[in-house]
């Protein structure tokens, strides 16, 4: 796969339509009538996930029945800790096998894709834990993410007459991301000097090198202070402006209301709810699962006094055994506390 | 002091001698795998094996050409690197320490073993099979000549001189790769593979070449040995070898390329210094009997080598041409 100039994610505009004009708009209004249903079937679909299980012994950490991803949107992936989203990243980006399912992008199957093919496809993402490669600097890292270099062949190498005016230009290529990300100044620094807000930056913008169609981000504003996060989320949004599909897992909800198209949630490995931003903190099913058990408001006075009398009822259910609620109280218990 | 100089004489032409080119190679082939790759192969010493008994067996057991040894020391070597790294590249990479550490002894026992005999013969070796290399050479090898005052056989010096040229032609050839793009994904694979997968390049294929390279080299080192003692016997190929050019490597600094070369020569240098110069010294009485005998001094030198090791490890963790603040990197 030859590196082109041009980033081949924008001829996804094309095929949704808008030839540059607002292309964020079109993603979201081709699902804006969509009904809030978890499967459901997208307009123009990039990734579509069908039946994929992946256990760990007895652990079912993904179990998504159907899942389809709109191309040249943001699609947030939210979920308590735990719920399996990157695992499913991990399954998606080949970094890991399933117990079964298929998942397709673009039509074609990435089931048995071994990582680097599937990158070479265009889906490249970033990890949880940022991996910057230290001991390299920042422009050699970014050289890193550009694809089809002649001279990564061990034969070729050895002249560097064949990859030269290759390297030139990836370079150049190299500078402007980075200009944009404003690392340009860092370039010649080792990447294990950088802070971490700058590891993430760095860690996007060499995925970026590859010129991918799908990006996948695993919290990428996780441990990036709120200036930094700022910058994160314009870069996020720039992807989505050059036709990019972006999906991304996010703990914090006022980043992922702020830039999502569509938002999916996952819980205890499966697919809970899917809709835009403004849907999930209305469905009940997220409540209980998510932004219930982790919501750090206090309590109202009023709620204090439903959780108590709920418990005070639990209590008395339990001292009389003649209670016909008898067999589901062990699992009612847990809930309740 | 006559004789201090004399010892300070032997080491200098220990450190320029093929003994230190041998070590040389198996540190550049380590410095390939472990200090650009970062794999980890326990077991150098049994490429430099493959590469010896190869020109022994075929010269000596087979009657075949010099050449033809030489080639079938390489495929050798190439092969091992094939069945240890097919089954563990995939895994992470302590199972390659395992699996090089284990091959390494079981290889030299095996062609120690009775069985192996009628091919290897055994504990007692082979050897003969340098003639057709020394006759290579342009100068008279019957004759001695004396370099910077030291002695030198015609044929010893044409076996050092073809070791420091096939070093010199790894160092180039290190040189070339990683200051590529080549080089630059090794180097990312040591950094993190993952990293590496996720940007689309085939980290196997890679490990594989390293590995298979580091083992080339490893079997040239043995060739330059076997040629150099004229002989093949299982137990000079003792894994301790191996560890002794992970040391030349690290005194010299990992991931340089002029690195194992001069650790190699420093390494040597220091083991024939302090062997002759302790030998000396208990001669001349300096070193009373009853505190260190003659025959201590053999493993007493490499006490000192492993506190000099320390040493270092200490106050030059990058060796002598690594860059401080890359190592310091890790600390962080």
């Amino acid at each position: 796969m030859p590196a082109e100039p041009t980033p081949t994610g924008a001829h996804a505009l094309s095929t949704t339509g808008g030839a540059g004009s607002a292309p964020q708009r079109l993603a979201q209004a081709a699902l804006r009538d969509l009904p809030w249903e978890v499967g459901i079937a997208k307009p123009d679909p990039a990734i579509v996930v069908d039946g994929v299980v992946r256990t760990f012994g007895g652990l079912t950490a993904v179990s998504v029945d159907h899942l389809e991803i709109q191309r040249g949107g943001i699609t947030g992936l939210i979920g308590p800790n735990g719920a399996g989203k990157t695992t499913l990243f991990n399954l998606l980006t080949g970094f890991d096998q399933p117990d079964g399912g298929t998942w397709s992008f673009d039509g074609r199957p990435l089931g048995k894709l071994a990582p680097h093919q599937v990158a070479r496809l265009g889906v490249v993402r970033t990890f949880q834990l940022t991996k910057a490669l230290s001991r390299l600097t920042v422009l050699q890292n970014m050289l890193l993410g550009a694809q089809g270099q002649k001279g990564e062949s061990f034969l070729r190498a050895l002249v560097p007459g064949t990859w030269r005016a290759q390297e030139k230009a990836n370079t150049e290529k190299a500078m402007e991301l980075l200009r944009r990300f404003k690392l340009d100044a860092k370039k010649d620094d080792f990447a294990g000097t950088l802070s971490g807000g700058q590891r993430k930056l760095l860690e996007m913008a060499r995925a970026l090198m590859s010129d991918p169609q799908v990006v996948m981000l695993d919290e990428p504003m996780a441990g990036v202070n709120p200036a930094l996060t700022q910058s994160l989320l314009g870069h996020v949004k720039d992807l989505r402006e050059q036709g990019m599909t972006v999906v991304f897992v996010e703990h914090d909800m006022d980043v992922v209301r702020d830039i999502s198209d569509w938002v999916v949630v996952m819980a205890a490995g499966k697919v809970i709810a899917e809709g835009p931003p403004e849907s999930i903190s209305q469905n009940q099913a997220v409540v209980d699962a998510y932004l219930g058990a982790h919501h750090d408001a206090a309590l109202t006075i009023e709620e204090e006094d439903r959780v108590l009398a709920e418990a005070e009822e639990s209590i008395s259910r339990e001292e009389h055994p003649d209670d016909l609620r008898r067999p589901g109280r062990p699992d009612e218990k847990g809930t309740d506390r | 002091m006559a004789e201090l100089i004399d010892a300070l004489a032997v080491a200098l032409k220990a450190g320029l001698g093929f003994q230190a080119a041998f070590f040389a190679l198996l540190a550049i082939g380590l410095n390939i795998q472990f200090g650009y790759t970062g794999l980890l192969n326990f077991g150098q010493i049994a490429f430099a094996m493959l590469g010896g008994y190869g020109i022994a067996i075929s010269v000596s057991q087979w009657g075949l050409p010099f050449w033809v040894g030489v080639v079938i020391g390489i495929a050798a070597a190439v092969v091992l690197a094939l069945l240890l790294g097919i089954p563990t590249l995939r895994l992470r990479a302590d199972y390659l320490a395992i699996a090089t550490i284990a091959a390494a002894e079981g290889l030299r026992l095996t062609f120690r073993s009775v069985s192996a005999t009628p091919i290897t013969a055994g504990t007692r070796g082979l050897s003969g099979f340098s003639d057709p290399f020394v006759e290579l050479a342009p100068w008279d090898t019957a004759q001695r000549y004396s370099i910077l005052g030291t002695r030198w056989s015609g044929a010893d010096l044409w076996v050092t001189f073809v070791g420091w040229v096939l070093v010199a032609l790894a160092c180039l050839l290190v040189w070339l790769l990683v200051r590529s793009p080549w080089g630059r994904v090794v180097k990312s694979i040591r950094e993190d593979e993952d990293a590496v997968r996720a940007l689309g390049k085939n980290v196997y294929v890679y490990k594989m070449q390293a590995l298979v390279l580091g083992g080339v080299l490893g079997a040239l080192g043995g060739m330059v040995y076997a040629l150099g003692t004229a002989s093949a016997t299982p137990d000079q190929y003792q894994n301790a070898n191996t560890f002794l050019a992970y040391a030349a490597l690290i005194l010299g600094g990992a991931a340089r390329v002029l690195g194992p070369v001069i650790g190699a020569m420093i390494l040597y240098f220091i083991i024939q210094f302090a062997d002759t110069g302790l030998r000396t010294l208990i001669s001349n009485g300096i070193i009373p009997e009853n505190v260190l005998s003659a025959t201590d001094v053999a493993q007493i030198r490499f006490v000192l080598i492993g506190l000099g090791l320390i040493l270092l490890l200490i106050f030059r963790p990058q060796g002598i041409f690594g860059d401080r603040r890359e190592v310091m990197l890790d600390a962080r």
